[in-house]
């Protein structure tokens, strides 16, 4: 999409640019197309957002950008994933292994999981500084020490020696973070960070990774289908429908005049303390396309409130309606006030 | 935070300096407490142990000393009585007990490096070479283990190391399936995912996160195959196709010229027998145990072996389970 350009006002070096990246899944149902000319790029330092309901493709996209998708079933089929320049899709297995934790690191969803139950939360957290940084054992079990006190475990010298059933949910995503920051890398993609923990567990681990952010000057890329957290923390967010963005844009500017008839629908959707009580939840109405079988035009058109019969035969571009803001949709920009 | 010294060598100075023989003496309580039967299996696995290796001390007689009493019941100089060349029955079972435990031992590290060497690559590399290696497996599992062993024996003939190895392969190939079987619901975890995303290499994920999550799953198989390898090294011998005549095993006890005087002397081949079952017994249930002590979700207390948790909790839950 060549309307998506930097402007040239911003100065800032682009760590991260995702072009066109197009991944799919061979399943006995078809060729699920999850991920499908996706595009997207994130700054140094910069908090980007990418949002979406269930199965839009999030996942799947930030997986393909540090080529963890399982082949088969899964295929990166095509586009580019520049890091500082470098196309990641191109790059040898052994370079793509020296990127993973050390340059670009990965925060998943669900901490619980990603630990491993028997080796203590010390050994993890110096794995990457060993295979990254050739730290020496004890040195990196004094660097995993320092890290569980950064990201606010107490006394942490001597929890490095548990292991990680013996922390709580919110502690274990911390330490997930620790780990990812081991490296002190250029980027984190944080792949839904707040979704097993409780709203306010969740507020914390994300404050923590703001200031973290701030104090580490690291690039963060947040992925979530939770609006609130996009509101909060992210600088820019993209708003992402059937394996692609549909629109782009600061934060302030996307939540105050959405665009894209379905931000719109998104935005309506979320209850507001504010608004009046006992209001029915607003919904979009309709289900999200079949992936094995995308229309030919817009993907959003057979939900969509302002449909048209262009949109179902033609697939939207990014066109520009603001500084830094883009949307792929066709309707008339004066019409679309709500 | 960086000043805080830490490292395996010097121990926190918070911790007990008797920390590793606490964990033993913990073990040893859940062992007891949780697994009675297991427990009795340790008691008589150590049995067997302090048999086999201090037979020398222990029995009365030489492995092969003749006296003049043949087939005499059970007496004070005969404690199990004696077989039909007069040869004490008592002394021959402790120097069986070496036999068994080298065998045994032996037979089972070998077969469980092949299984844990072929389930391993096998599992973790998966795709079509998962498919030839299974094949293969299912074609040999295909084959009783004893008729297996027989037609190993044949091949590499009759001796303590030919007994040792044909054991180990006759376990060893069909173990590889439930260490396969491990290995594949461990690498579906999203900790291994999260291993590769952080940069580790294969070989890294396999040995750093692979191998100790099946640990629990290969000191079952371990425990479990040594009672299964005594016990093939019996039948072998029974058939006469272990080890040559004079040695002591338990199995050439049972066979030849023993069930000839069954009836005549019956103690020639119970006792013998009791042995073994006993010992069989007392591994499977020691290794059913630990299986259960060892598994990481049901770890109670703190750390390894269910570090002791300060006093007081316990004692809490105690009495939270006496409501």
């Amino acid at each position: 999409m060549p309307s998506n350009k930097v402007p040239s006002e911003d100065r800032r070096e682009t760590v991260l640019e995702v072009k066109d990246l197009r991944t799919s899944f061979r399943t006995s149902t078809g060729i699920i197309k999850a991920v499908n000319g996706l595009s997207y790029d994130v700054k140094t330092s910069e908090c980007v957002g990418i949002v979406g309901e269930s199965g839009c493709g999030k996942s799947a996209g930030a997986m393909s950008i540090l080529r963890l998708i399982p082949h088969p079933p899964g295929l990166i089929e095509g586009g580019e994933v520049l890091f500082f320049g470098e196309d990641l899709l191109k790059v040898t297995e052994k370079r793509m292994r020296n990127i993973r934790g050390n340059r670009i690191a990965m925060i998943f969803q669900d901490a619980t999981t990603s630990l491993n139950p028997v080796l203590t939360v010390g050994l993890q957290l110096s794995e990457s500084l060993e295979a990254h940084q050739g730290f020496s054992r004890s040195e990196a079990q004094q660097e995993s020490a320092r890290l569980l006190g950064l990201v606010g475990i107490p006394d942490a010298s001597k929890r490095i020696e548990d292991y990680p059933h013996q922390f709580s949910g919110g502690m274990q995503q911390r330490i997930m973070i620790a780990m990812a920051l081991a490296c002190t890398p250029d980027l984190i993609i944080a792949d839904e960070p707040t979704t097993a923990l409780d709203v306010t567990v969740q507020a914390q681990v994300l404050e923590l990774l703001q200031e973290l952010r701030a104090e580490l000057n690291m690039a963060v890329l947040i992925i979530t289908h939770n609006l609130g957290v996009v509101a909060r923390y992210v600088d820019r967010v993209n708003v992402m429908y059937a394996g692609s963005v549909v629109e782009t844009g600061p934060t302030d500017q996307i939540y105050a005049s959405p665009k894209h008839p379905y931000t719109i629908g998104l935005l309506a959707s979320v209850p507001r303390l504010d608004g009046p009580t006992r209001e029915n939840l607003r919904a979009i109405d309709g289900l999200p396309p079949d992936l094995a079988q995308l229309p030919e035009g817009c993907a959003f058109a057979a939900r969509c409130a302002y449909a048209m019969e262009r949109c179902s035969s033609e697939k939207p571009t990014m066109e520009k309606v603001g500084p830094e803001h883009f949307r792929a949709c066709f309707y008339d920009l004066e019409k679309l006030s709500r | 935070m960086t000043d805080v010294k830490l490292s395996k060598s010097s121990p926190d100075p918070a911790m007990p300096t008797d920390m590793r023989g606490s964990a033993i003496r913990d073990f040893l309580g859940r062992l007891v407490r949780e697994h009675p039967m297991g427990a009795a299996g340790l008691l008589i696995t150590l049995a067997l142990l302090i048999l086999g290796i201090f037979a020398d001390l222990i029995a009365p007689f030489g492995l092969n000393e003749t006296t003049s009493n043949f087939m005499s019941p059970p007496s004070g100089a005969h404690l199990l009585g004696t077989d039909n060349l007069g040869r004490d029955v008592f002394s021959r079972i402790i120097y069986g007990a070496r036999i068994s435990l080298v065998v045994g031992l032996c037979a089972t590290a070998l077969a469980t490096f092949y299984s844990v060497l072929l389930g391993a690559t096998s599992g973790f590399i998966g795709g079509r070479f998962d498919v030839i290696v299974q094949r293969f497996v299912d074609a040999w599992m295909a084959v009783p283990a004893i008729i297996m062993s027989l037609l190993l024996i044949s091949v590499f003939g009759t001796g303590t190391i030919q007994t040792i190895i044909v054991i180990s392969l006759a376990l060893g190939v069909g173990g590889s399936r439930i260490v396969r079987g491990a290995v594949l619901s461990i690498k579906s975890n999203a900790y291994v995912e999260a291993g590769v995303a952080i940069g580790c290499s294969n070989g890294r994920i396999l040995i750093r996160h692979i191998l100790p999550n099946i640990a629990a799953t290969v000191v079952t198989i371990f425990t479990l195959r040594i009672s299964e390898a005594i016990l093939m090294e019996a039948a072998l011998s029974f058939l006469g196709l272990g080890l040559p005549p004079p040695n002591p095993s338990w199995g050439a006890m049972l066979s030849g010229t023993a069930r000839n005087y069954m009836f005549l002397a019956p103690w020639m081949v119970l006792w013998p027998g009791i042995v073994l079952m006993t010992v069989v017994w007392g591994m499977n249930m020691f290794g059913d145990a630990l299986r259960d002590l060892l598994d990481p979700k049901l770890r109670g207390g703190v750390g390894r072996f269910g570090r002791r948790a300060p006093k007081h909790t316990e004692s809490e839950v105690e009495r939270s389970h006496a409501k």
